[in-house]
């Protein structure tokens, strides 16, 4: 078994309107910051022991699909690192 | 008929629910989500309010306890469920209806007033308005905009599974009318079958005569009928 750290990032999809990110560019824009987009997305890390890579990428895409994102809105990256 | 008015933690349309029910003559009482549903139930509301803080997503967590298992079981024997606010997010949350209940356009929490255009008032939530009609409801939701794929509202307005849409005074859908961006105007629909409804507006705010209006006894009439 190894312990591994997984990182999950959970952003909306293209074309799902994001009115919190929305109103953080406008913000940054009154700050006098020029830029042509922002995005936002949440992110999870969550340690984890596992047999291999692929078991704990399995569990962490599995928790990601049943809780962490709705498929409704979001798309998810997993990513596992060995600690 | 008992009607189950399922409590969460930070559940708080409850009691209002059981009220404008009884003013119906209709059976109902609090279940606390923890006890499961009581074998006498014919009927089922999930409240408005904040169930679990909205952590995550509005309804994400109160999808998944346990009492939603006994609620999907229920619906699928035919046994009527109704969401409202933080109920619809839960129901949405937990597939007994498509799409997404999320952050308003504006970004911010919304009470107010709203008018909804029946869009199918041969459902068992609608038999007591006529297509057409315009209701004067309240809202009050920081995440109402109902979110779904194109092919998925394509497939909802096929099946005639939209109940009502926000609109003007007059009822006509425009994008001025609705208060939160939900897409195509939606503010209720049915699931795989018209026994599962889900709305934002509150109908029990706008059902005992003391309050203002009227215009939610319709749907929460249902109930009296089973």
């Amino acid at each position: 078994m190894t312990d591994y750290t997984a990182t999950v990032t959970v952003r909306l999809k293209a074309g799902v309107l994001d009115p919190e990110a929305e109103t953080t560019q406008r913000a940054l824009e009154r700050l006098g910051f020029d830029l042509s987009d922002l995005r936002s997305a949440d992110q999870f890390e969550m340690d984890l022991t596992a047999d291999d890579e692929a078991a704990a990428r399995d569990r962490v895409t599995e928790m990601t699909e049943r809780l962490l994102a709705n498929p409704t809105l979001h798309d998810y990256e997993v990513s596992i690192e060995a600690q | 008929m008992t009607v189950a008015v399922i409590q969460f933690g930070g559940s708080n349309c409850d009691r209002d629910t059981v009220q404008a029910l009884e003013s119906l003559g209709v059976d109902a009482e609090l279940v606390w989500h923890e006890d499961g549903l009581p074998e006498a139930t014919d009927g089922i509301v999930l409240p408005g309010g904040f169930s679990y803080g909205d952590y995550l997503r509005a309804g994400a967590m109160a999808a998944r306890s346990p009492i939603l298992d006994d609620v999907r079981e229920r619906a699928s024997e035919g046994t009527p469920v109704l969401g409202v606010c933080n109920g619809a997010q839960i129901g949405c949350e937990a597939s007994l209806t498509p799409g997404a209940f999320t952050m308003n356009r504006s970004a911010r929490f919304q009470c107010e007033h709203v008018h909804l255009r029946v869009e199918n008032a041969d459902t068992p939530w609608t038999e007591q308005y006529d297509r057409g009609d315009v209701l004067e409801f309240p809202i009050a939701h920081g995440e109402g905009r109902f979110e779904i794929a194109d092919d998925q509202l394509d497939r909802l307005e096929t099946e005639d599974r939209v109940l009502f849409r926000y609109c003007t005074p007059e009822g006509e859908v425009t994008d001025d009318a609705n208060p939160n961006g939900s897409k195509g105007n939606v503010a209720g629909i049915t699931g795989e079958g018209d026994h599962v409804a889900v709305m934002m507006p509150h109908p029990e705010r706008c059902s005992l005569p003391d309050l203002g209006g009227t215009d939610g006894r319709g749907v929460l009439d249902t109930f009296a009928d089973v």
